[in-house]
């Protein structure tokens, strides 16, 4: 499946250059030569766009950096320095928040896209595994950095999610205090978490590298869920996956484009544009919206310690999807019920998002609680049961099968 | 996180599927809401994709903000060469120097290791009416009257659903202003059963109803010499106008260039299409 290397350079200085290190072959045979199936729809742009967005991420991010001071009294100031006299700062700062909203949108649908199309079957688990932990990275990094403007949704947001440690038996306050490298979340805590949120991006980069590289060994999943056979299934990464990525992207920067420009408060807290004040606590303490499933999970369980192993569940199963999820089928085109059950999921986490944005009272709680429910029924009863009770449709022999017989029929 | 799990009540709803539960959730959750109604959507002239300052409204609101607001309101980020940069009130760079020049600024130390005031220069920042937070509380009983610099992107309130979604496709985001027009004009008589503590005042629109803030503003309080009606609800206007550019004050020139990104991203979309349905042509 591994594209081989095709790459023979003419140019002598590049020849001399390729035997000692074949870097030049090596990008070659990921980018260009590499056999790509053709029969990829646009949900599968989303892995070129989620590059395309980390690489946006880390420029604006380190020249922010540059303008950015790391103090509990001068961090607030410093912000708003960069919008109002840093040139073109106000562009930098808006970038890169939104960003991040635009960095989790691509995110959940290239796992929800995995999800749907068994992209996590065998031969796909590590690579599956390898992106469950650029998710955990990134909701990390989305934390931390939401913390840096220290206004009063960071410093309480900060307040909250550290407080969750101190749910652990024994250890917990101890870990708490670790955390925030004192006894409150302080000056301390925001240079650690500074610190943190530039060098988790670089993490996220290499366990890209790692991600794209298990890509490359096992290759790409597609709508058919069925391998590619002959050479007739797949196409040249180049020019074909080159071209469709670079529109979906371009559609996909107008889309960013859209809130950067015309409403870059939107996805933010108006709170967060009031410095941090330890001694006034807002009226609703709300997280990042990206976050909001799981902080509904975290607040259905009438016990601190049961909500937190509840909400860090909901991001392991995630680990075990490709074990539980018992059937030999992968594609959710020939999984009749499988799609029904796995749109009813999708619901349950919209639901769960707009619940975590709701207070935690009466008809709210009810419904978090049914929900997160059936957030681990899903993945614990239903994928392996349906493995065993479904009956799939006829899969095609052969992608390309799959694509002349629709072509015929359309 | 203990407060949150305090308030869990118990709700008999029977049995109802997850679903079941969603489709019901407006009517089940009506109960909410804090008695505060929502402000108005006003007209600004800022808002939307084409949206400009006034300028004859934001210089209005700059003499609003210095001959009432700026007794009790700081505004630390507020430089006096901001009065002159373009995308604002947009006076000339002499005008700002006199309004600077009649603020007296502490300076200092000097080679004798004295501090000293001298007039204020265009670098210097707005001259907060009081030395610090303690000062500001004990002079208004109690209450902080909030920063001004970025007070209109600071406060908002809920639109709901759908609304919500509605407003990312008319890029309406334009809620705080809108709150605190409504709250300059809240002040009412509270309603009967309602009792106001000592030092407070009944406003409509203020999260508990009773604010510190005496009613700021009153008609014929700031002369206006260019005609505009001396009303409450103009000075509202032009006040909320102003601080909505010292909340954001490259907000002109964001939308100006978000428009040319837009048309270069639709037109480079479209070359890539067409060059994408070109390449894949013999693949279908």
């Amino acid at each position: 499946m591994s594209g081989h290397a095709t790459f023979e350079p003419k140019n002598p200085a590049l020849k001399w250059f390729e035997s000692r290190l074949p870097l030049v072959g090596l990008l070659h045979s990921s980018f260009v030569a590499y056999p790509t199936p053709r029969n990829l729809n646009y949900w599968w742009t989303f892995g070129g766009i989620l590059s395309l967005m980390l690489v946006c991420q880390i420029l604006s991010g380190v020249v922010l950096v540059m303008h950015y001071t790391p103090h509990v009294t001068l961090a607030f100031d410093s912000v708003e320095h960069i919008m109002r006299d840093v040139s073109y700062g106000w562009l930098l700062r808006y970038i890169h928040a939104n960003g991040a909203s635009m960095f989790f949108i691509a995110v959940y649908i290239h796992m929800f896209r995995g999800l749907y199309y068994g992209s996590y079957k065998a031969p796909r688990e590590v690579l599956w595994i390898l992106g469950v932990i650029i998710y955990l990275l990134m909701m990390a990094t989305g934390f931390m950095g939401y913390v840096l403007p220290w206004g009063q949704m960071s410093f309480w947001g900060a307040t909250v999610i550290t407080n969750l440690f101190s749910a652990f038996p024994v250890v917990g306050p101890t870990i708490v205090e670790w955390l925030w490298g004192g006894f409150a979340v302080d000056n301390p805590t925001l240079n650690r978490f500074f610190s943190l949120h530039y060098l988790l991006p670089f993490m996220i980069a290499g366990v890209v590298i790692l991600h794209v590289w298990a890509l490359h060994v096992v290759g790409q999943n597609n709508p058919t869920g069925v391998e590619p056979k002959t050479p007739k299934d797949t196409v040249p990464f180049t020019p074909y996956a080159t071209i469709k990525d670079g529109f979906a992207m371009v559609c996909f920067l107008l889309f960013f484009a859209w809130f950067v420009f015309y409403i870059p408060n939107y996805l933010g807290h108006a709170d967060n544009y009031i410095p941090a004040n330890p001694l006034v606590t807002p009226a609703h303490i709300v997280p990042e919206w990206y976050y909001l499933p799981f902080y509904a999970m975290l607040r259905s369980v009438p016990d601190k310690l049961g909500g937190v192993l509840t909400m860090f569940g909901a991001i392991i199963v995630l680990f075990f999807v490709p074990w539980l999820d018992t059937s030999k089928v992968r594609s959710a085109a020939y999984r009749p019920l499988f799609r029904q059950f796995f749109w009813i999921w999708v619901a349950v986490c919209i639901g769960l998002g707009w619940l975590g944005s709701k207070p935690a009272e009466g008809g709210y709680v009810i419904a978090g609680r049914i929900l997160t429910i059936w957030y681990f029924a899903h993945f614990l009863i239903i994928l392996p049961l349906l493995g065993l009770f479904e009956k799939p449709r006829q899969v095609p022999a052969s992608i390309t099968e799959a694509v002349l017989g629709k072509t015929k029929s359309a | 996180m203990n407060m949150r799990f305090a308030s869990l009540r118990s709700l008999s709803f029977g049995v109802v599927t997850a679903v079941a539960m969603l489709a019901a959730a407006p009517a089940a959750f009506a109960q909410e809401g804090h008695g505060a109604p929502k402000p108005h959507r006003e007209s600004w002239t800022f808002a939307g994709p084409f949206g400009k300052f006034d300028r004859a409204q934001v210089q209005r609101g700059f003499q609003v903000f210095r001959e009432v607001c700026s007794s009790c309101h700081a505004a630390h980020l507020f430089a006096f060469r901001n009065l002159a940069q373009p995308g604002g009130p947009e006076f000339s760079e002499a005008q700002a120097k006199t309004v600077a020049e009649a603020y007296k600024v502490q300076d200092g130390p000097n080679d004798a290791g004295d501090m000293f005031e001298r007039p204020g220069r265009l670098s210097d920042h707005w001259p907060s009416p009081f030395p610090n937070e303690q000062a500001a509380r004990a002079s208004n009983g109690g209450a902080y009257p909030p920063d001004f610099s970025v007070l209109a992107k600071a406060r908002t309130y809920e639109v709901g659903f759908p609304g919500f979604l509605i407003d990312i496709v008319r890029q309406y985001q334009e809620q705080g202003p809108d709150y605190i027009h409504a709250l300059l004009n809240g002040y009412k008589d509270a309603p009967e059963g309602v009792t106001v503590p000592e030092g407070a005042y009944y406003n409509e629109y203020f999260p508990g109803h009773a604010i510190k803030m005496p009613p700021p503003l009153s008609a014929d309080q700031v002369t206006y010499t260019d005609g505009t009606p001396q009303t409450v609800d103009q000075y509202s206007r032009d006040v909320t106008a102003f601080m909505m550019w010292l909340a954001e004050p490259h907000l002109e020139e964001r939308k100006r260039i978000g428009f040319q990104v837009m048309i270069f991203l639709i037109v480079f979309a479209g070359l890539l299409y067409f060059t994408k349905k070109k390449v894949w042509k013999s693949v279908h």
